[in-house]
């Protein structure tokens, strides 16, 4: 029991940054149609950043918040050179995001080197169900309800959120009204910015990080989104969720070389029955 | 309210509107019609600054807000929220005036857009663009797809509107008749040009007009 509990906690606790990875391909895909390929390097950046502010004297806390941040503008970064030339399709944008992942792995491992680095979390132990945890999977399965919480208030309750939706939904009428299309998505970027380097914050002292952790990241990110077709945040939360916790079970029970397949089966079983989905829905038609 | 003098407006080699001048008077309703093709639409979205002219110049006094044809509505948002970003721009959000004004709206307001008919699609558009208060209303295509009930509807809210606030209206309409109807003043707009102008009741009665917009024997 006590080892189940462990499994299923600190699935958990990996979900949720798949789930705030997910999130973030939500926010930017939602605004924007693009499928934002270097979504991974925001949390890997945010992550190997943290080590160096640490290194630097930063406290905890200054460091992490100081990585999210600089994630956002990254973000932004990434949506202007994406997406900034007007006319741009998401079909191209997706191919300059495939391209500025690339590009931020030369730049990691200029800084960072290519070795695996890590930073301390949140210290100490707690006994759930008999099961010894981490303190830290606490810390991250709390600050992910709170900003998750956030997201989704964001977009429901204000009406930057609403003009956010609005710019998906008719770009044309946004225009019209004198929303700024650019400005939304380049705002989403950088939210999406944001979010990943938070899941990469979060995730670091739990599982250490290198230039390449951002592809784990991404495919269970996407994963995770894909079950809310990448536009509803709330069932991109349960995806990563149920991703994180099934991987954990199959790592402790199994073994934790099948983890990266389960979310590749994961994510092909979605689609296969999406797929039939609109198959039913077209022969209908 | 609008002034437009020899407004040229190209996509690459095509011409979509050659030198088209028209004005719309403070407390105007000025009617535009023509064919489809004609450069109706290429002017909407000159006015509203969405597409640069070659040549020309227009002017814009006041506040100016656009009924898109097709209405355009944000599909996945409740009838409050599209309200509320007619007046992205404005610092008040306050919907009251609207459900005021259109009443018919209250009982839709926290109803999906996009899961409404056409008429009452065509009702929240038209409340959309009257949230930022505006001074001068451009509706492109109010009448496309609409029973006859719910346009005479739609014309009688903007009547009043135009007698109680004194709002300008550019009503781009193919339906010349209701155009024609309602408006002062019209323009006949072909290939790009302004093929005829001047108080409505007398286009109406030009032969060309009627048996090309009116169905009527020349």
């Amino acid at each position: 029991m006590g080892e189940l509990a462990q499994y299923l906690i600190t699935g958990v606790g990996i979900g949720c940054a798949y789930a705030l990875t997910g999130s973030g391909l939500v926010v930017i895909y939602r605004v924007t149609r693009v499928v934002n390929f270097a979504q991974g390097s925001f949390a890997v950046f945010a992550a190997l950043t943290v080590t160096t502010l640490l290194a630097g004297g930063l406290p905890h806390g200054l460091a992490e918040a100081l990585a999210v941040l600089i994630a956002g503008l990254i973000g932004l970064v990434v949506g202007l050179v994406a997406t900034g030339k007007p006319g741009t399709t998401p079909q191209a944008a997706l191919i300059v995001t495939l391209g500025l992942g690339v590009l931020a792995y030369a730049i990691e491992i200029l800084l960072w080197g290519d070795q695996p680095r890590s930073f301390a979390g949140l210290p100490g132990s707690v006994t759930v169900l008999g099961g010894r945890i981490q303190t830290h999977y606490l810390l991250i399965i709390g600050v992910t309800a709170v900003v998750l919480a956030a997201t989704a208030l964001l977009f429901a309750r204000t009406d930057l959120g609403k003009a956010l939706t609005a710019t998906a939904a008719d770009p044309y009428a946004a225009r019209v009204l004198g929303i700024s299309v650019l400005r939304m998505g380049l705002l989403a970027f950088a939210a999406g910015g944001a979010l990943g380097g938070l899941a990469g914050v979060l995730v670091t002292p739990v599982q250490q990080v290198s230039f390449d952790s951002d592809v784990a990241l991404v495919v269970n990110g996407f994963s995770a989104a894909i079950l809310g077709n990448l536009t509803r945040p709330g069932l991109t939360l349960v995806g990563g969720l149920l991703l994180g916790v099934v991987q954990a079970l199959v790592g402790g029970y199994l073994s934790t070389s099948y983890q990266t397949e389960v979310a590749l089966i994961f994510m092909l079983a979605v689609l296969i029955v999406r797929a039939g989905r609109r198959d039913v829905v077209e022969a209908a038609a | 309210m609008i002034r437009v003098d020899r407004l040229t407006v190209r996509y690459g080699a095509a011409t979509a509107l050659d030198g088209v001048s028209l004005s719309v008077a403070a407390g105007e309703m000025v009617a535009l019609i023509g064919p489809n093709g004609a450069g109706k639409s290429t002017l909407v979205n000159t006015l509203c600054g969405l597409r640069k002219p070659a040549a020309g110049t227009f002017a814009v006094d006041g506040k100016l807000a656009l009924v898109p044809e097709g209405r355009h509505l944000f599909a996945p948002l409740t009838v409050d929220d599209n309200l509320r970003l007619g007046a992205w721009r404005s610092g008040s959000r306050d919907t009251a005036h609207i459900y005021a004004l259109l009443p018919e709206l209250t009982k839709l307001r926290k109803r999906q857009a996009g899961k409404l008919s056409g008429g009452e699609q065509q009702m929240v558009a038209l409340g959309r663009a009257l949230m930022s208060r505006p001074d001068v209303l451009v509706i492109d295509e109010m009448s496309l797809g609409l029973a006859p009930r719910v346009v005479a509807g739609l014309a009688g809210h903007l009547r009043e509107r135009n007698a109680a606030d004194g709002l300008a209206v550019l009503l781009i309409e193919q339906n010349a008749r209701l155009a024609l109807d309602l408006c002062d003043n019209a323009y006949v707009l072909e290939a790009g040009r302004i093929v005829a102008e001047g108080p409505s009741a007398e286009l109406a009665g030009s032969a060309e007009v009627a048996a090309a917009y009116l169905g009527l024997e020349a």
